[in-house]
């Protein structure tokens, strides 16, 4: 196993006491797989994956739990350990490419520094190899590219310069925090294609953040479902979309709009809106929400296996589980 | 309609665009960013003001309309946005922000409004956009991000315009929230019978909501016509990779189609002949030299192509 | 790049003229009162009053009087002082002016290299001890006046303790020049370039630090971590420069503000005849001709200083010079 979170609990001290944003949450990531963590904004996945990267920095935060990486443990490994893995073994991509780039320098120079920083090797040498990245990443005229601003590049060549930096160092594993959020449909299809190439050409495993449910289904093997800084639902992505065993993973498929068949007259819509960590409620957290809400809900439901998922609802131990989601044909 | 940018380029955010906006329908402007469906949507409202053209609001032109003139009409037309933190001043509670057109512009029967008149209609709006009538006491920071939104919604209807125009107004919103402004506004039009134009680059939400739809792409019009022509049996090489991009919460059996090749490009210098030719899958050399204009065809729908991907005799 | 270096130069002298106009209008063009009374100073003669009627042209139109003007200052450089009977100006600043660039500039490379050193250290340590304690000192030297600390700097050096071995290397009060004797220079302006520089090296380091601590919660930053780079190489390499703005835009204005004059108290305390001085007893002789003179001097610098930490913006920030 290359990523195994168990119990990760995270605490940032939010108006004086100990706020868990992340509370238990677990999963296995396996060589040259893509695991999904999708969730609305305020359901923790950005810092999940902070918190692998060992890069939450809040003063009194508090983190527990276990992360092991390639059988390391990385909860409390000491600085200087952290940086060796961050960047060589360990690899992320975040949002929005304009603002990740350091805007005073070429993006040629910048991918230089990160392999210069974990490899002893030639400024001559280092910049042969971010052309070359470069190109691999399907930039065209890697040369030139290399020696621009980031402001003076197009959103979709600032995404591909940032995959090609954190692929510099043939990183075990990559972190792809919200990756295509920030570009237009038709650049985001070209980024998710090159990220399912990579475990393909590069062996690496991708831990994929996104909010888009679609983006999942198109390129996760393995989906986990986060609400309010709790694990929902984890399985694989075909059962997990043809039939959800949490209510959450339910309504949120069905409130998105349908792009093929029949228009529905309403949108299926969750009522209310996510808890605050701190305003969490001590049962289910999705229970204010939840249509299927009853007296069990008042405890924490544990993790269950529910088909081929875990799911954490009382619905399937009650005997009770979710119908099989009705899909709309699409046209080819 | 054009702006200038630095070193005296002249960027051309729109190019020769022409489109009628029927009463009572949903106009969807859909398109990737560049496109100039934002400029368009404000263009309509003269919240820009176009470089050339003409607009026609209900038989008037009110392209040159001075502000004074024009300021009777705003109240038939109002925009919503997409930032609705940003649209409503941090400073001052909700109901003083959704009274505030109420209180510059006069009441239909010529004079000022009255307290209660606008306490009244406050009330109203409150139970039409579904928030309880204690959110007119509280601060915009209170609320959450949809909850800013059905705000701006009543701000935008107090005066009971004919007309909105709304700027990608769920594109900051989670899906779950998205669902529940989107019904919304389409609750709304059937209970006031509103005309939306709807800009927005969510092709899902716009087919939700529109009856009919244009794309936009580089400034120009390539594709118009009713929402479920268009988007199931798109005629322009570009709405069909544009939805065939769109990644769906469905896993699919067979492999995904090829994505579209290369960036939009620049809209200070856009390719000659056909905009779109540099990406086009089906590209043929006409394209690259004579530019397409917006025609009909036999269905009813407008395509900017030489070559539609629908059949062009009459259909079916 | 070049396009911008020589559009901003262009800009500049446009400035200048215009502050000449201005300053020549405020001066001689004031309605209800006669230029020719204030030039020729106070119980002037009717024979000299007639003289410099002539001479500055105030029988003629304004257009002309200000060539005339300008002609003074900038060609001729005869622009006379009648107040100190018969002093030619330009001379007098052309005097001054080493004497006030080289007590600022000194100063300068102080507070910048010592600002840097102490903002970078507090925001790399922040929250710590070290941190508290270097703002904290960094506030005291804003506090401190600056002409208290120079006295106390000369009483302790002059008077007191001069016959230590600690100070009996400073020489008396005065300048130095540098073509004649440049250690003598050092020696007699190291306690001025230290006293100034307290000032500002407060403002500097705290004006750093909190650039520094706002830049860290920066996307890029976030990056330049998760790429596995040091701490200190992450604060210095992508920090310090786009933190930089700020400092070279103050440091521009400060520093030409100085040079023309502002450092009038450093200056009187060490007694050192530089332009601020100059300005000072101008201004306390109603000796037009030499504020004018003065005025238009530091206007000068504080424009040609605009137009540097322009330049260093383009070297700075790639977004400026595409224009974006």
């Amino acid at each position: 196993m290359l990523l195994a979170v168990r119990d990760l609990t995270v605490a940032l001290p939010i108006g004086g006491r100990l706020v868990p944003i992340v509370e238990s949450v677990s999963f296995t990531l396996g060589a040259r797989e893509i695991l999904g963590i999708v969730g609305e904004s305020g359901s923790g996945k950005s810092v999940t994956s902070l918190a692998i990267m060992g890069l939450i920095d809040v003063p009194g935060a508090r983190i527990s739990g276990s992360v092991r990486f390639r059988g390391r443990e990385l909860v409390g490994l000491a600085p200087r350990a952290y940086r060796a893995l961050r960047g060589r073994e360990i690899a992320m991509i975040f949002q929005d490419p304009m603002t990740a780039f350091t805007p005073v320098y070429t993006v040629g120079r910048q991918i230089d520094e990160q392999i210069r920083a974990h490899q002893k090797i030639s400024r001559s040498d280092a910049r042969a190899r971010t052309v070359r990245l470069l190109g691999d990443m399907g930039v065209p005229d890697p040369e030139r590219v290399a020696g621009r601003y980031p402001h003076q590049l197009s959103g979709g060549l600032r995404q591909r310069a940032m995959i090609a930096m954190a692929l510099s160092c043939n990183p075990a594993l990559l972190i792809a925090d919200e990756p295509t959020t920030a570009l237009d449909v038709t650049v985001q299809a070209q980024i998710l294609d090159l990220l399912r190439g990579l475990r393909r050409d590069y062996g690496s495993s991708v831990l994929l953040i996104t909010h888009d449910m679609g983006v999942v289904a198109e390129t996760c093997d393995r989906t986990l479902v986060l609400y309010s800084g709790l694990v929902a639902e984890r399985g694989p992505t075909g059962a997990l979309f043809a039939q959800p065993g949490h209510p959450y993973t339910a309504a949120l498929l069905d409130s998105i709009p349908p792009l093929h068949g029949p228009r529905p007259a309403r949108l299926p819509s969750i009522p209310g809106s996510p808890p605050a960590p701190a305003g969490r409620p001590a049962g289910c957290p999705f229970a204010p929400r939840c249509a299927y809400v009853h007296d069990s809900c008042a405890v924490r439901p544990p993790l269950v296996a529910c088909g081929e998922q875990d799911v954490a609802c009382v619905l399937p131990a009650e005997g009770r589980p979710l119908p099989p989601r009705f899909v709309a044909e699409m046209s080819a | 309609m054009t702006y200038r940018v630095g070193r005296g380029q002249v960027l051309r955010a729109l190019d020769g665009v022409s489109l009628a906006v029927r009463p009572g329908e949903v106009l969807g402007l859909v398109g990737e960013s560049g496109c100039g469906k934002s400029t368009l949507g404000r263009c309509l409202l003269r919240l820009v003001q176009p470089s050339g053209g003409r607009v026609v609001f209900d038989g008037t032109d009110i392209t040159m309309l001075p502000e004074r003139r024009l300021r009777p009409l705003r109240q038939d037309m109002q925009m919503v946005f997409q930032d609705s933190y940003a649209a409503l001043n941090p400073r001052r509670r909700v109901g003083d922000l959704v009274a505030e057109p109420l209180r510059v512009h006069p009441a239909p029967s010529g004079g000022r409004r009255s307290r209660g008149e606008i306490a009244a209609r406050l009330a109203e709006l409150m139970d039409l956009v579904g928030l309880p009538q204690t959110a007119l006491e509280r601060y915009p920071h209170e609320f959450s991000g949809g909850q800013r939104q059905r705000i701006n919604i009543a701000r935008a209807l107090a005066l009971s315009p004919r007309l909105v125009v709304a700027d990608e107004p769920v594109a900051a919103l989670d899906v779950s929230i998205q669902a529940q402004i989107v019904n919304l506004f389409m609750d709304l039009r059937d209970r006031l019978g509103l005309t939306y134009v709807f800009v927005a680059h969510d092709l899902a939400v716009v087919r939700q909501i529109s009856t009919r739809v244009a794309v936009m792409y580089l400034g120009a019009i390539v594709e118009l016509g009713e929402a479920d022509a268009v988007l199931h049996h798109p005629a322009h090489p570009y709405t069909a990779a544009l939805i065939a991009a769109v990644p769906e919460p469905v896993v699919r059996t067979q492999g995904l189609p090829p994505p579209l090749r290369g960036d939009v490009p620049s809209p200070i210098a856009p390719p000659p002949g056909c905009r779109f030719h540099t990406r086009c899958p089906v590209v043929r050399e006409r394209c690259r030299v004579d530019p397409p204009l917006l025609r009909a065809l036999p269905d009813g729908r407008d395509v900017a192509c030489h070559y539609p991907l629908v059949e062009e005799r009459a259909g079916p | 790049m070049v396009m911008s270096v020589l559009r901003r130069l262009g800009q500049t002298l446009f400035v200048l003229f215009g502050i000449s106009v201005l300053v020549f209008l405020v001066f001689f063009a004031t309605p209800g009162a006669d230029p020719t009374a204030r030039i020729a100073g106070r119980n002037a003669s009717p024979e000299t009053m007639a003289r410099v009627r002539v001479e500055y042209g105030f029988d003629r139109p304004l257009p002309v009087q200000y060539a005339r003007m300008m002609e003074k200052l900038f060609v001729t450089r005869d622009l006379t002082s009648y107040v100190n009977r018969g002093q030619k100006v330009v001379p007098e600043i052309l005097e001054a002016a080493p004497v006030t660039v080289s007590l600022v500039s000194g100063a300068a490379l102080i507070w910048v290299v010592l600002s840097v050193a102490m903002g970078v250290t507090a925001a790399a340590l922040r929250g710590g001890w070290v941190d508290r304690g270097l703002m904290m000192l960094g506030l005291v030297g804003i506090s401190i006046p600056v002409f208290w600390l120079g006295q106390v700097v000369n009483l302790v050096t002059q008077s007191r303790y001069h016959d230590s071995w600690l100070f009996s290397w400073v020489p008396g009060l005065g300048y130095v020049p540098l073509t004649e004797d440049p250690l003598g220079w050092f020696r007699a302006l190291a306690l001025p370039w230290l006293t100034l520089a307290v000032l500002f090296v407060g403002i500097y380091s705290r004006v750093l630090r909190a650039d520094l601590v706002a830049v860290q919660s920066e996307d890029f930053m976030r990056t330049a971590r998760a790429k596995g780079l040091s701490p200190m190489r992450v604060l210095l390499v992508h920090g310090l420069r786009t933190s930089m703005i700020t400092f070279v835009s103050l440091f521009g204005l400060d520093f030409a503000q100085l040079v023309g004059g502002g450092a009038l108290l450093t200056e009187v305390v060490f007694g050192l005849q530089g332009v601020g001085r100059l300005t000072y007893q101008a201004l306390s002789n109603l000796d037009l001709p030499l504020i004018m003179a003065t005025v238009m001097y530091s206007a000068v610098f504080v424009v040609i200083a605009n137009a540097v930490v322009d330049m260093l913006y383009l070297f700075l920030d790639p977004r400026v010079r595409d224009g974006r």
